[in-house]
């Protein structure tokens, strides 16, 4: 039998087919994912990345419920025009603390990694509400219940010890004050902002709905996306000392 | 499979190619070669897959990978694209940004140029809320009418473009419409009152015969100091001329009253952060020549 005809070996023997195909797999596998863990380029780690506020993660989890990610991708290529419509390339260090991550397949509508601080507040209630209202030509459905639906927030510190598990540091102080660091963050007032923000750098307390109602899911969706691309200043970070 | 002795060397009668050995109630499979061409092209995708791997980053090594014969990255790609799209575009964009209204105007070039970069900018950036064509819609206000509520000249646009309106920027634009009524400032019969008085004040048909000295008086007391003594709105403070019919909410009684009664203060986010300093420029002399440019 000549070496071409050696392929009967595994055609004919199941068992022989099934390691054959193991080892194969395991060696692309070490090949393509082994690096990615130990590459400096992989890893690079860029200031002004911290794990989501609790109000954040609320939003992010809705974000996931109504599977947003189905249409919204949250990844910039490192493309000319996609960089010039959308901002920065995205980092790997700027998803770190996403689990699952959010970088989506399939944009049906557009990128959403730098869309925080793009829009108002009142745009993206309206917008959630019934997308045609100020985007005409728009195809995305309308999410009227969620400005209706109060947060159900109270696992909110189980959600994050959960993440701290899989490695997002989340601190002994970020999960007890968990509730009272989300509901300082959805309203304008609230004495907790500072501690807020003393935790969580760069985070933004406000009335994402309306003033002096109970924080609603749509709240926690918009304070989400507004933080969504905000958190590295792009002014200070050096791209060229990544390119090796 | 059958019981059938395996015979590979058992060659069919019909073709005189061999046959697998299998049998199934008496059928014999074939044993047909892949077709020549489709081997060679396997072969040949093998062949520059070696070659791609030595051109471009390919294998990881123990503190780095392969680079390549070219080093190329594609973060390396988007940068050299990106310096030569801005040298490409960098004499244009020095001439504009040194340029003021009336240049850009007498020169023909720099205003098709400062348009063209405006347009797609407005389109990535500012139509969701002003509209692909800038009418606006109900709280984005029309940049294509020659009304502005916080100034119309270039210099104006740049600001409001650069820091927003009530956004984030420490240098934003601020200025709010007071809840006159959920903050207790005035009553709900006083609002009413106001309410007549302006749309009387842009010749609006009101309903039964309001007192509208009443309404003036109101006026007096709470708008005058922002919106003027005779309503036509103060630029500065961002306090809409509400002698026109020009209606940012609405005009009818109701979404006045409305308004009075939460007060109003929408959000123009700051582009400053995020768009350089060329393009802003571009998307003030777009938007001035929209329409209504002062």
């Amino acid at each position: 039998m000549s070496l071409w005809n050696k392929h009967a070996i595994f055609e004919k023997n199941s068992i022989i087919l099934v390691l054959g195909v193991l080892i194969v797999i395991s060696i692309g596998g070490l090949v393509e994912i082994l690096p990615l863990f130990y590459l400096k380029s992989t890893i690079e780690k860029v200031e002004g990345m911290r794990p989501y506020t609790p109000l954040e993660l609320a939003g992010r989890n809705i974000y996931v419920r109504e599977g947003c990610y189905n249409c919204h991708s949250q990844m910039i290529r490192a493309l000319r025009d996609e960089v010039e419509r959308y901002g920065h390339y995205s980092l790997a260090s700027e998803s770190m603390y996403d689990h699952p991550f959010q970088w989506g397949s399939k944009r049906n509508g557009p990128d959403l990694a730098r869309v925080g601080n793009k829009y108002s507040d009142e745009w993206h209630r309206r917008h959630l509400e019934n997308p045609r209202s100020v985007v005409p030509g728009s195809i995305m459905p309308g999410y009227p219940w969620l400005a209706k639906t109060p947060l159900q927030a109270e696992t909110i510190a189980q959600d994050m010890k959960v993440l701290a598990i899989e490695g997002v540091p989340y601190s002994d102080a970020m999960i007890t004050n968990a509730s009272a660091d989300l509901k300082a963050q959805g309203t304008d007032d609230d004495a907790g902002a500072t501690a807020l923000v003393e935790r969580y750098p760069k985070a933004i307390a406000r009335a994402y709905g309306d003033k002096g109602k109970a924080i609603t899911e749509a709240d926690a969706l918009i304070a989400y996306m507004q933080m969504l691309g905000t958190l590295v200043d792009f002014k200070l970070y050096d791209g060229k000392a990544n390119l090796r | 499979m059958s019981a059938a002795p395996h015979d590979k060397n058992m060659v069919d009668a019909h073709t005189g190619m061999s046959t697998t050995g299998h049998e199934w109630d008496g059928i014999r499979e074939l044993n047909t070669p892949l077709p020549r061409w489709w081997l060679w092209m396997l072969y040949a995708t093998i062949v520059w897959a070696f070659g791609y791997m030595i051109v471009y980053p390919a294998v990881p090594l123990v503190a780095s990978y392969t680079t390549g014969v070219f080093g190329w990255s594609s973060r390396g790609a988007v940068t050299q694209e990106l310096a030569a799209l801005g040298e490409q575009r960098a004499p244009m964009v020095a001439a504009l940004s040194k340029a003021t209204l009336p240049d850009i105007e007498k020169n023909p070039t720099l205003l098709a140029f400062a348009r063209a970069q405006g347009k797609a900018a407005f389109g990535d950036n500012c139509a969701g809320c002003h509209g692909a064509g800038g009418g606006g819609g109900k709280g984005y206000p029309n940049l294509v009418d020659d009304e502005w509520i916080w100034g119309g000249t270039l210099d104006d646009i740049s600001q409001t473009l650069t820091y927003g309106i009530r956004s984030t920027d420490p240098k934003a634009r601020v200025g709010n419409m007071p809840a006159f009524g959920a903050d207790g400032l005035l009553k709900p019969t006083e609002i009413s009152l106001v309410a007549d008085y302006v749309r009387s004040l842009s010749s609006l048909p009101l309903e039964g015969k309001p007192d509208l000295k009443a309404g003036a008086k109101v006026f007096e007391e709470n708008c005058s100091a922002c919106h003027g003594a005779e309503g036509k709105g103060m630029q500065e403070l961002g306090a809409p001329n509400l002698t026109d019919q020009i209606w940012l909410y609405g005009s009818d009684k109701a979404t006045i009253v409305e308004g009075l009664h939460k007060g109003r203060g929408a959000v123009m986010p700051h582009w400053g952060d995020r768009l350089d300093a060329g393009t802003i420029k571009a998307l003030a002399v777009y938007v001035h020549t929209l329409g209504g440019g002062r």
